[in-house]
């Protein structure tokens, strides 16, 4: 089943004109319209942002009438050239970070494919929040929703995304039925004219029998229910800028076997590989897609931890991801994309006799990271705090080794808890272990401990932890098991925290 | 009390063991613990590299493998290059890894969704060649698939560790089923025994109560 994800960007005319003013733009609520002619003579707004909307400024209201209306508003023209650019690099920036499918859906939107891309991301919901964060960060304001096709997607990004929407598979039809007619993608006109009939949720329409609606409307709006229902393939024609490594292969005869797709991945592989050592470039991000006969598209994208150019290596990450692409009836075109590169200049790899090399596993990082998602697989870094949790942190499998260590000679347990888990103990105050202590159940004796190690909070990151205290101790219980457990709080004053009992590891 | 085992027999049935197996096991190169009771019960004096080994913890340990980790790391740390260390909970507290040896730079750890992702990951990295050694963490190993660790640890000489962690107690029990791993540990903690002095610092009730 394929999925679709449609990003809906409100006020990207007003985003873009802040955006490029940059310093010198009005501050957020100041109100800003851009103007633009319709028609001869009439001067009309054709964007205005949040701010002006809540004024009570329209689209398609008189430029004249808005400054009237609104104090201290801000006008500037209108650019649609280049609004449509910056929807077009935005749709390419995307291509570069989601998935190999993208086109830029004028004039508001954007659309992605993200069949089989969204593991990569930590799955639907997640993939969808990073990408509204993403563009919140830059200054646009932006909505997405994600479902099984293009119109169900678009619908929802528009109607109903707050400010994500996730439409379970199979439910794109359920979950658009009670959006309004609006939603449908039809002219304006057809729209006003169903909602004279009585018409405002798609599901109305759905309800009634097709037949009467050809004979009085045509068939676009058969054609757009058709859509949504997935009955009617609606292809997602891909953006492909102009520096773009890429190569394709079409075929006379469709293909659909598993070994003949991997035989063509390895011709596709090695012509692009070819063409990315004529300009000495490696891939860091590779795209495949598969055009059915049927007119859809199967995509698969594959990212690697250095830029590489080894067409063996390549071929092994994309055949890894053969039995994820559904033939259908059979592929008739196959085209490999480089989306990502970056230069890769031939390399010395021994550069003594005597020196003896660590083995590279750049290669099976790679397979690895494509199999479970980048964000899976990681190595751990120390951090310089004595709050146990923050002492790691992730970094990517190949970053540069620092060879720094973990200070402290403290014995640290084998096993740490993501989040401490609260026990029921007999203890003497202040600073003495617990005598007893139960956890998950069972109440086991201290025979031994050593403690209390006094972990002080770390105030300059959040304004509580000023005085907050934990004391940890090393305990261990009759049958030798060891447990690192500890008190919040200093055992006197309250303030320091609430003296409950927490165990957060086990030592081996 | 077995009756002590008779060393020439022994010997007769490993030659005709590694005429069967069709490879000569002396040359294998082994990593010996450098703890002589260990060493001398294990053939060859040490752990056999290019095969798969498999760790539980007793007791508890059956559950949150610590001590099982903590060996797991002993043995990684002391080969050569990187450690891919696969686990579907990610509860591993990488300090403690690193005061057993394994420095932080050397691990590369991976966080797969179930048994079967851990699975063919492990196998990848055995696969691979370039790792020092990989661990697993891990609840059910069958034969078929220790079969495959195991073949995949012997064509590229990589130190494969198996440490088996089960969700419930119960499940434990699943040990003792055969599988093809090359040898098998048991990793329990043991009572502390107190020190002959009450210690240098000023005196706790911890230890005297």
């Amino acid at each position: 089943m394929a999925r679709v994800v449609s990003v809906f960007l409100p006020t990207l005319p007003t985003d873009r004109v802040r955006r490029q003013a940059g310093d010198a733009a009005p501050s957020p609520d100041t109100p800003l319209v851009l103007v633009g002619r319709e028609g001869r003579r009439r001067v009309v707004v054709t964007a205005a942002d949040a701010a002006a909307v809540a004024a009570g400024l329209r689209v398609g209201m008189p430029a004249t009438k808005a400054q009237a209306l609104v104090k201290g508003l801000v006008i500037q023209d209108a650019d649609p050239a280049a609004d449509a650019e910056a929807l077009d690099r935005l749709a390419l920036w995307m291509l570069q970070r989601v998935a190999p499918i993208v086109a830029a859906d004028p004039p508001d939107g954007i659309v992605i494919d993200s069949t089989g891309a969204d593991h990569l991301h930590g799955g639907e919901a997640a993939l969808l929040a990073t990408l509204v964060e993403k563009l919140l960060s830059v200054g646009l304001n932006a909505r997405a929703a994600i479902a099984d096709v293009w119109g169900a997607a678009h619908a929802l990004a528009r109607f109903r995304a707050q400010p994500t929407d996730v439409s379970a598979p199979g439910e794109a039809v359920a979950d658009v039925a009670p959006l309004p007619i609006a939603a449908l993608r039809l002219p304006p006109d057809l729209v006003s004219s169903l909602r004279v009939l009585g018409f405002d949720r798609i599901g109305d329409v759905l309800a009634e029998p097709r037949a009467p609606f050809v004979l009085r409307f045509g068939p676009e709006l058969g054609r757009r229910l058709d859509q949504i229902a997935g009955r009617l393939a609606e292809p997602i024609e891909p953006i492909r800028p102009a520096a773009l490594i890429e190569v394709r292969r079409a075929f006379g005869e469709p293909i659909g076997a598993a070994e003949t797709i991997r035989r063509h991945i390895g011709k596709l592989v090695a012509a692009l590989c070819d063409a990315l050592e004529r300009k000495g470039l490696g891939a860091r991000r590779l795209g495949l897609i598969c055009h059915r006969v049927d007119s859809r598209a199967q995509a698969v994208r594959v990212g690697t931890g250095l830029p590489l150019r080894d067409a063996r290596r390549i071929t092994r990450l994309l055949s890894d991801k053969v039995e994820t692409i559904d033939p259908g009836f059979g592929i008739e075109i196959m085209t490999l994309a480089a989306i990502v590169t970056e230069p890769l200049a031939p390399k010395h790899t021994a550069s003594s006799l005597v020196e003896d090399l660590e083995p590279d596993v750049s290669g099976l990082v790679d397979l690895l990271a494509n199999r479970v998602g980048e964000r899976n697989l990681y190595r751990m870094a120390p951090v310089a705090s004595d709050v146990p949790e923050r002492s790691v942190r992730r970094i990517a499998p190949l970053a540069i080794e620092t060879g720094e260590e973990w200070r402290g000679d403290w014995p640290r347990p084998a096993r740490l808890f993501a989040r401490p888990e609260p026990i029921d103990t007999v203890a003497l105050l202040p600073d003495h272990p617990p005598a007893f202590f139960t956890w998950r159940g069972v109440r086991r004796k201290v025979r031994r401990a050593d403690g209390p190690e006094r972990v002080f909070g770390e105030w300059w990151k959040r304004d509580p932890e000023l005085i907050a205290v934990r004391d940890y101790f090393r305990i261990e219980d009759d049958a030798g098991e060891r447990y690192w457990i500890f008190r919040a709080g200093d055992g006197e004053d309250p303030l320091t925290g609430s003296g409950r009992w927490f165990l957060h590891g086990i030592f081996g | 009390m077995r009756p002590p085992a008779n060393p020439i027999a022994i010997a007769q049935l490993r030659e005709r063991i590694e005429r069967l197996e069709g490879r000569p096991a002396r040359g294998r190169p082994v990593l010996p613990f450098g703890v002589r009771p260990m060493d001398a019960r294990l053939p060859g004096g040490g752990l056999p590299r290019a095969a798969l080994h498999e760790v539980a913890g007793g007791g508890a340990g059956a559950i949150d493998g610590a001590a099982a980790a903590l060996f797991a790391a002993g043995v990684a740390a002391r080969t050569r290059g990187k450690v891919l260390w696969c686990v579907t909970r990610a509860d591993l507290f990488a300090p403690a890894l690193s005061q057993a040896g394994l420095k932080a730079d050397r691990v590369i750890y991976l966080e797969g969704g179930d048994d079967k992702t851990v699975l063919a990951c492990f196998e990848e990295g055995l696969r691979h060649g370039g790792l020092g050694a990989a661990v697993a963490e891990i609840a059910r190993l069958t034969m078929t698939a220790s079969r495959r660790l195991q073949l995949a640890a012997e064509g590229s000489g990589t130190l494969g560790i198996a440490l088996r962690r089960w969700r419930r107690q119960t499940d434990a029990t699943d040990f003792g089923q055969p599988t093809a791993a090359a040898t098998r540990w048991r990793v329990s903690v043991l009572p502390s025994t107190p020190l002959p002095v009450p210690g240098v610092g000023r005196a706790r009730c911890g230890s005297s109560s």
